[in-house]
């Protein structure tokens, strides 16, 4: 039996009793592109106007007061916008060509600012919250229109299942820390015991089948032996720098057979006291990305194309507490060695209150679902057509800002 | 209609081998609505009662240690800070034990369910140290006294409980015009964050019919909701004056009356039509299905809306409903309720939780947690933790399961049960027999607990 298959099935709820996936090796078929993906959602709303900073636009300043940051000096990027300072790190990338911004960005979202229906319009990739395609995340629409697919091309780093692969298309979800330790008999009855249940029956062999993968399945003998290899596992994996094991765990599998890699990084939603608040934040982004950079190497780097997306933006002014609403119009982060990168693709709206969104937001001048779909185009070549009508429905792609290398 | 199995899986915290589940619907609402037993036995902190004093005597050292040196005064409060701190930490690491004996050992499930339910419908996410170890001084306030009772006073003390207000910024948020902005000179003004999830996640709903307008407008009425040494108060200082023209209403004034205003307004919130449908909605993806009967949820919102919001209306109409008690189990538990649950069938002693020490508690109930996807009490956002049951099945939150079934409860019991006993008391007739052969061609009894415990008909309820 084909591992799609029985992917298919578990998500067809109760609707087959088709045989049983019992010890079904992983499938793998040559992944169809030498390219590499990875996709980073932002929750909480990353504020775009502090990312990178419009110091060239006179209102920036008024707006911002101190969150507009000292003068720019060795912050500019190309002599309009600033680079916040956390994201300093990058710098030598920016250098290189492998960092890359997009500016006045969003998706069709408006006007209700919540997070959870921004963010699961964002990884749906739809116009709207209903209708064909809301269910379904556009990357693995992305992965249903491209023959040759396997279980192993894309990645879900997320102790939750991401919307935006969730779909018919076959796709890996694990955490870096998870483990599996079980005997061969325990194997068996497990997926015994699964096999009536069609939600748990393909979740459970996908769980063997990648820890199989993995090699972490040990073989206990005795529970206190079990019990340990559970304290040495959470021993190695403690600790705050989650962001960076998921960054080396996705550029490990990068580097082997998987081309697209996913996960959240969260902390954006800087209500109050943005300045501390974002600066942690753009910092866990910014070791996230020099991580995929170190630890991927210079040839498969080369061929990486990083797009680290947030679900709007926030209010161009300072609120009451040195912080900032949610907004609209936002930043998108691109980083690799396939982006054509140094430079800020934007058709700045400008700061003057005419220039706001309902007079308190950044003015999204376009479609941050266009970036992605000319990014898709570049790194693997699929059709226009293909990512208007399947994988972003509904969208008008527009001229092509030549993102990619 | 009513079924003896389903009333403790479905609706309580699962079956026990020790504690005697009701007997119909009517005996499931008294003892809802009787004494608290399980709060008495296992009592958890309360925040303004018991912490606040705590916290300001840790505030107050932290002061003192903060200053440096070496003088015997700093050096003694830096002792004494020590051991206070950890002090608060284990008072923290505690909780989770008080939590998971009160639903393993009580006769009244549905109470705590219903505990959890809401606690997670008015998400608050504790900050920093004190914030997290008194995190659940906030359900034992504002939650579990207000479980039968009006949905508008549930809300006020939600909405108005210091680890609220603090979780969305509300102590922040000032009236641009009010008293304290026009002295200082300093810029005072609104922060949204409270104003817009008490419209979109505490009563109307996402769908419901309010605007960016109501919103902003909503938060300057709120503004005088503050803190003040750790214990909530509305200051009309702090309150912008004025009236404010909310889903066609107008509500305000002068500073002065501020309090009275915002008890107006809440109550008009909290019995509006949207407010109650969508709780009646919620209770039923929550307790029956992520597809509910639409006649079901029909029932119990009419039985909200007559009754002008009594939450035990609700939960009676819902109980009343056939839909209610379809035999197919189509939840799955979320990592918390799943272990509760299997410490229930393991039929844990109390003594055992009682006396677990931090690391342990660690080993067993935090860290696994975390890698079942459910951190305790620290969901990503305020909109809580998922209900759809797809997002609990992945192939790294089954492992999660897994590897604690096997584990844990060898170290939650003297002496395991065997297999062929335990998925008998665990599951009853819902034991199907697939699991039934499991149980006894294990190799060993733990691993025999283990798959009883991980497999997906004891996930589900």
């Amino acid at each position: 039996m084909q591992r799609r298959d029985f992917l298919i099935r578990s998500l067809a709820l109760g609707c087959s009793a088709a045989a049983s996936p019992m010890l079904t090796p992983v499938a793998f078929a040559e992944a169809p592109w030498e390219g590499r993906l990875v996709v980073i959602i932002l929750r909480g709303a990353m504020d775009g106007l502090d990312a990178v900073r419009p110091y060239g636009d006179a209102e920036f300043a008024k707006l911002r007061g101190k969150l507009a940051g000292p003068n720019v000096g060795e912050a500019d990027l190309e002599g309009f916008y600033g680079l916040h300072p956390a994201l300093e790190p990058l710098r030598p990338l920016w250098n290189a060509g492998s960092l890359g911004f997009a500016h006045a960005v969003s998706t069709p979202y408006r006007d209700k600012r919540s997070h959870f229906d921004g963010q699961d319009l964002l990884e749906a990739g739809t116009v709207g919250l209903s209708g064909e395609g809301a269910r379904d995340g556009w990357l693995n629409r992305l992965l249903q229109a491209v023959p040759g697919v396997s279980g192993k091309t894309a990645f879900a780093l997320e102790r939750d299942q991401m919307l935006l692969l969730r779909g018919k298309a076959p796709v890996n979800t694990w955490t870096p820390e998870s483990d599996l330790n079980i005997s061969p008999q325990a194997q068996r009855l497990i997926e015994l015991v699964h096999h009536d249940d069609p939600l748990f029956s393909g979740a459970v062999a996908d769980a063997i089948g990648i820890a199989d993968s993995l090699e972490l399945i040990d073989n206990p003998m005795t529970a206190l032996e079990a019990q340990q290899l559970v304290r040495e596992r959470a021993k190695e994996v403690g600790g705050s720098k989650g962001h960076l094991l998921l960054a080396s765990f996705a550029a490990a599998r990068l580097r082997e057979e998987a081309r697209i890699a996913a996960f959240s990084l969260n902390g954006w939603d800087t209500h109050r006291r943005q300045e501390k608040g974002i600066k942690g934040a753009l910092g866990r982004l910014s070791e996230v990305i020099g991580t995929l950079h170190q630890e991927l190497g210079p040839e498969v780097w080369g061929k990486t194309t990083v797009l680290a997306m947030t679900e709007f933006g926030r209010t161009a002014r300072i609120n009451g507490t040195e912080g900032t609403d949610h907004g609209t119009g936002s930043a998108m982060v691109m980083a690799g060695g396939a982006l054509r990168g140094g430079q800020v693709w934007s058709d700045w709206p400008g700061l003057a209150e005419a220039d706001l969104y309902a007079g308190r937001d950044l003015m999204p001048t376009r479609d941050v679902r266009a970036h992605a779909a000319w990014a898709l185009r570049g790194m693997f070549g699929i059709e226009q057509a293909v990512l208007e009508r399947d994988v972003f429905p509904g969208l008008d792609m527009g001229s092509d800002p030549r993102l990619i290398l | 209609m009513f079924d003896p199995v389903l009333a403790e899986i479905r609706f309580g915290t699962g079956l026990s081998p020790s504690q005697k589940g009701p007997a119909d619907t009517g005996e499931m609402l008294d003892r809802l609505t009787g004494p608290d037993r399980a709060a008495d036995r296992w009592p958890l902190p309360k925040f303004e009662a018991d912490a606040v004093p705590q916290l300001r005597e840790y505030y107050q050292m932290r002061r003192v240690t903060k200053k440096g040196g070496n003088s015997p005064e700093v050096e003694a409060a830096n002792k004494a800070y020590k051991q206070l701190k950890r002090q608060v930490r284990e008072a923290g690491a505690r909780q989770i034990a008080m939590q998971v004996l009160r639903g393993a050992l009580t006769e009244d499930g549905l109470r705590e369910r219903l505990t959890w339910f809401w606690n997670d419908h008015f998400t608050v996410v504790g900050r920093g140290l004190t914030g997290r170890s008194y995190i659940t001084g906030f359900a034992e306030e504002a939650i579990r006294p207000h479980l039968t009772g009006r949905f508008a006073d549930m809300l006020w003390a939600a909405a108005s409980h210091p680890l609220m207000l603090q979780y969305l910024d509300q102590h922040r948020s000032i009236g641009p015009n009010s008293n304290v902005a026009k002295k200082s000179g300093r810029p005072y003004g609104i922060n949204e964050n409270l104003a817009r999830e008490m419209l979109e996640l505490h009563t109307l709903g996402v769908n419901g019919t309010y605007s960016q307008a109501d919103v902003t407008a909503l938060a300057r009425l709120l503004t005088g909701m503050t803190v003040v040494e750790l214990r909530f108060k509305v200051d009309p200082k702090y309150a912008e004056p004025g009236i404010q023209t909310i889903l066609g209403q107008a509500y305000g004034g002068p500073p002065r009356d501020r309090e009275a205003d915002l008890r107006v307004f809440i109550e008009d919130l909290a019995s509006h039509p949207q407010t109650l449908r969508h709780i009646a909605w919620k209770l039923a993806v929550h307790f029956i299905s992520d597809t509910p009967d639409p006649g079901l949820v029909e029932h119990i919102s009419a039985a909200l809306i007559g009754s002008g919001g009594e939450l035990l209306e609700g939960y009676r109409a819902m109980l009343n409903h056939p839909a209610a008690w379809a035999a197919e189990l189509e939840n799955v538990k979320p990592p918390f309720d799943f272990v509760v649950s299997a410490t229930r069938a393991l039929d844990v002693h109390p003594a055992m939780l009682e006396r677990m020490n931090a690391k342990s508690l660690d080993t067993i109930f935090y860290a696994p947690l975390r890698l079942m996807g459910q951190g305790w009490m620290t969901p990503l956002g305020p909109d809580g933790w998922p209900e759809a049951d797809s997002r609990w099945v992945t192939p790294q939150g089954l492992a999660g399961r897994i590897q604690w079934a096997m584990t844990a409860p060898q170290a939650l019991t003297t002496r395991l049960p065997d297999p062929r006993v335990l998925v008998e008391t665990a599951l009853g007739v819902q034991a199907p027999q697939s699991l039934r052969f499991a149980a006894e061609a294990a190799e060993t009894d733990w691993e025999g607990v283990g798959i009883i415990l991980s497999s997906p008909a004891f996930q589900r309820r």
